[in-house]
């Protein structure tokens, strides 16, 4: 059985940023994710806003947290190579008492340290924001707000953290753990781990997981958001993310922007029962359309593309980030609904912290690969780097994605950094999210998935084992 | 007894009505053109379709070639058909209308490819 | 970059009937861009008959029809044949930038002929709620994976729409071994040919349901059941007559979109509600000398219709030419 200084059981944002922040360190790191791939969990689902820490109250984790995670996210983009873009919010007040409501959030917010609040009027939403309701009557600009690919996020932490050492395992759930002393002897799936300490970044399954050590205190529970993405057409239909006042149970329904250009509305947010519900609802696109027409009153049913429900995992008001001091050496990092992708880099640090308050021997690596090698994508890049690309590469020019300009070079580069099933290249290329949703490029994506993994055709998979795309291969008698 | 029928020789898809008495046609009617009187009575007495499906190849460019039965068959043979169709390889390169299975199953068609496929060197 | 007089982009019946007839009227500088390896477009995948009834009086199957023309266009000096060619940008002047295994190419044409064809609503544009298992496939995506590639996508499908894409999948699907345990048309009556509903439908016995929608789609890592409501006349559910059907496969044909991307990046004028351009005679663009035929200029119900409405616009970009020459 291996042995490890830590084990972190999650590979979603949370937990790949730890692993990430933790392998600058002499320490011996497995990460554990039992979907098939990174971020097929609670990470994929998320909106993509880099947070400024407005809306949160002084002296919650949340606030703290997202104010520090969003300068980090900046410096770290850098250093990863991932294309975060500063939009800006601006939240929205429709009349006198939604204005108040606005000057108590600046204050909040100010106290929190998030930089450069200012409220606008009219004139400057007319003048900034064309396509916001005229109705607006004034907004809180924040102008650190920024939107990054929240599933490449976790890949590009993932991918820095495994060159600086880490052992990244797929398919591997946590069975059970015994805290025998001196080290955790954890079962899962795939096999025994040994180790000094846990990092439970379990997302969705944090309750469940730390039931497995006895501390049953808190309850995870899924709240649902679907969100709507509108036609890369309409790119620019604002220029900020828009938000309205937020209600207790959420920041409300945005019209906001993912990094790859396309517009988004919503999220709803349900509470449900069931931890798998990721289903999306007439009554849900109903309330996402209304509200966001009262931000853009343009906005169209017409204009949707694509939709899909993620589930936050709730565990109270705050985020839930302790050790639990009955267990030594296992650290619980629950709860961490919004604004838990900003503050990811942070709550590594936090992390970090405690691990080392609690034993953990924080030792520096002489070398650390702070860079990741970035992947070219044609479809971000002006047509004469596209050139140049093709000139080194022709496999460059195979166009395999029309709509989002995919060639099987990137695909193969996908694949070989960790793609493993259609929603990996997916997530990583974009081929198969752009208008057509695949109906051109699947049947080659399949034979180029078959081809690098060795894996026969009707065993290539959406997502997981038993999301196969096809049931027989003629060809080949399967 | 009438018993209304659509045509599918072509698009039109005209509505025929066909008067069968002790097991006989008596009249039809409703047809545009002579195509239609024939397929009504082919479809009372002994119902017929052109069956189009894919045969694997071996050593073509084109692992997989488009085939048709040159003349309609009886539709209750079309399962059948499938069976053999699934049992066939074509080995040799050929070309849109080339024979791939002559007299297929005994049913007086021929099945035929309907698209070219050329060596593994375009030959 | 280099000067062409005509560039045809699209080598389905549209781009080659353009192109054939445009040399017939008297151009002799013609390119045909095609981004697949083969002529033909959607035609090689269609591989039941119904094509040619009108034009060559014949009945053929897809690639027939294709054939017919391939062996015209390829003895023909003066078109040059581009594949694997795809056509990634599009400027105003008619300068097109496309991509080649091992290049990027610029051209710029005298006139251009768009005939780039159609691709199909997806799910997610006609809202249907529910999970996103494996197993919903737009029905050309399923066509193309059984009739080029040998796979069966699923063993029991219910397919949405009951156009005629919808009901030549339903007997290809059947003929393949799958049983195909329903089809849901929303509206009174099938929007496909009366020939199709006997000779794919009424042939197996597969159960049609005018009037009626699907409210979602379920199942976790691949599709596992369908509910299905009557619909009204306002195309909503009529509370209490839902009920579920098992299935594994969910195949979409709820209508088609012309591919018209690469004009309106050059500007040019479409109707938003059709993804056609907007023109005052057939084929013709609000740029002068870029000409749409086929299948992207409006979704014809026939290729034979497709076939001579492009040899109208290979005519027009030819006098085009002549013009500017």
């Amino acid at each position: 059985m291996n042995k490890y200084d830590v084990v972190i059981i999650g590979g979603g944002v949370v937990g790949t940023a730890i692993a990430r922040e933790l392998s600058r360190y002499h320490l011996a790191i497995a990460l554990l994710e039992k979907e098939t791939e990174l971020a097929f969990g609670v990470s994929k689902s998320n909106s993509g806003i880099i947070h400024p820490g407005t809306q949160h109250t002084p002296g919650s984790l949340k606030g703290k947290l997202c104010v520090q995670g969003n300068a980090l996210t900046k410096k770290l983009a850098r250093e990863l190579y991932i294309d975060f873009k500063e939009v800006g919010e601006l939240i929205v007040a429709f009349n006198e008492e939604e204005l108040m409501r606005l000057l108590q959030l600046k204050k909040d917010g100010q106290a929190l340290g998030v930089p450069g609040l200012k409220m606008v009027d009219r004139s400057w939403l007319r003048k900034h924001e064309p396509n916001l309701s005229d109705k607006a009557f004034a907004a809180l600009y924040a102008p650190t707000a920024g939107i990054i690919s929240p599933y490449r996020w976790v890949y590009d932490f993932a991918e820095n953290a495994k060159a600086n050492g880490v052992e990244i395992h797929t398919e591997t759930k946590v069975e059970k753990i015994l805290p025998a002393q001196p080290r955790f002897e954890i079962t899962t799936s795939k096999g025994e781990f040994s180790s000094r300490y846990i990092v439970n970044a379990s997302g969705l399954h944090a309750d469940d997981v730390s039931r497995m050590v006895g501390v049953a205190d808190f309850k995870i529970t899924p709240r649902k958001g679907q969100e709507f993405l509108l036609d890369k057409k309409r790119e620019h239909i604002t220029n900020h993310l828009l938000f309205p006042l937020p209600s207790k149970a959420s920041k409300g329904i945005l019209v906001t922007r993912t990094s790859d250009g396309n517009p988004m509305i919503g999220p709803t947010a349900e509470d449900v029962d069931d931890k798998e519900d990721l289903s999306t609802t007439e009554a849900g696109l109903d309330k996402v359309l209304e509200g966001a027409k009262k931000l853009v009153p343009s906005i169209d049913g017409n204009d949707i593309i694509a939709y899909f429900a993620g589930l936050r995992p709730v565990a109270g008001d705050d985020f839930l980030i302790r050790h639990e001091d009955r267990v030594s050496g296992f650290v619980n990092v629950a709860g961490i609904q919004s604004p838990g992708l900003t503050a990811a880099p942070a709550i590594a640090l936090m992390v970090a912290e405690i691990l080392k308050r609690r034993g953990l021997e924080l030792k520096r690596k002489l070398i650390f690969h702070k860079h990741r090698k970035p992947e070219r994508h044609l479809f971000a890049i002006p047509l004469d780097d596209a050139k140049r690309l093709i000139k080194k590469d022709a496999n460059y020019g195979d166009i395999v994605c029309r709509c989002e300009m995919v060639s099987a070079k990137e695909v193969r580069d996908a694949i070989a950094r960790g793609a493993r099933t259609m929603d990996g290249i997916k997530f990583r290329t974009r081929a198969q999210a752009g208008r057509c949703h695949g109906s051109f490029c699947t049947t080659r994506l399949m034979k180029i998935l078959s081809e690098e993994t060795k894996t026969p055709l009707v065993g290539v998979t959406k997502r997981c084992k038993g999301s196969e795309i096809v049931k027989k291969d003629r060809t080949s008698g399967q | 007894m009438i018993k209304r029928l659509v045509c599918i020789e072509c698009p039109q898809s005209c509505i025929l009505s066909v008067d069968i008495e002790n097991c006989k046609i008596k009249t039809i009617t409703g047809e545009k053109c002579p195509k239609g009187k024939a397929y009504a009575i082919a479809e009372t007495e002994n119902p017929v379709r052109i069956l189009t499906a894919t045969v694997l190849s071996e050593g073509l460019g084109l692992k997989i070639v488009p085939v048709r039965t040159d003349k309609p068959i009886p539709k209750k043979e079309l399962f059948r058909a499938m069976e053999e169709i699934r049992r066939l390889r074509i080995k040799r390169p050929v070309k849109a209308g080339d024979v791939v299975a002559d007299n297929f199953l005994g049913l007086g068609a021929k099945l035929v490819a309907t698209r070219e496929a050329l060596d593994i060197k375009g030959r | 970059m280099v000067n062409r007089e005509l560039v045809v982009v699209g080598g389905g019946p549209a781009g080659m009937a353009a192109a054939i007839s445009a040399r017939e009227n008297g151009v002799k500088d013609i390119l045909l861009l095609e981004r697949d390896q083969y002529l033909g477009g959607l035609l090689n995948q269609c591989v039941h008959t119904g094509f040619g009834i009108d034009y060559f009086k014949e009945i053929l199957t897809g690639p027939e029809y294709a054939d017919r023309f391939i062996k015209k266009i390829k003895p023909l000096s003066g078109i040059e044949i581009s594949l694997r060619s795809f056509v990634v940008r599009l400027a105003k002047d008619r300068t097109l930038t496309y991509l080649k295994p091992g290049g990027i190419h610029t051209v710029n044409a005298k006139a251009l002929i768009m005939a780039t064809g159609c691709r199909e609503k997806t799910r997610e544009m006609v809202h249907i709620p529910g999970t996103r298992p494996a197993g919903v496939f737009s029905a050309g995506l399923a066509q193309k994976l059984i009739n080029i590639e040998g796979l069966l996508p699923g063993k029991e499908v219910v397919i949405i729409g009951s156009g005629d894409i919808g009901l030549i999948m339903a007997r290809r699907f059947t003929l393949e071994g799958a049983k195909v345990k329903a089809i849901i048309e929303i509206q009174e009556r099938s929007r496909g040919l009366l020939r199709n509903m006997v000779q794919c439908v009424e042939d197996f016995d597969i159960p049609v349901y005018f009037n009626h929608k699907v409210l979602k789609i379920c199942g976790a890592d691949r599709v596992e059941k369908v509910i299905v409501a009557k619909a009204g006349e306002d195309l909503k559910e009529t509370p209490g007559t839902s009920f579920e059907i098992a299935c594994d496969t969910v195949l979409l044909s709820v209508g088609l979109i012309p591919e018209n991307e690469l004009i309106e990046m050059a500007g040019v004028a479409i109707d938003k509600a059709t993804n056609s351009p907007i023109s005052k005679e057939v084929n013709v663009t609000s740029i002068p000398g870029i000409f749409v035929c086929g299948n992207s200029y409006k979704v014809y119900d026939y290729v034979d219709s497709v076939t001579v409405d492009s040899e109208l616009a290979g005519k027009l970009a030819a006098e085009y030419i002549k013009k500017a020459r």
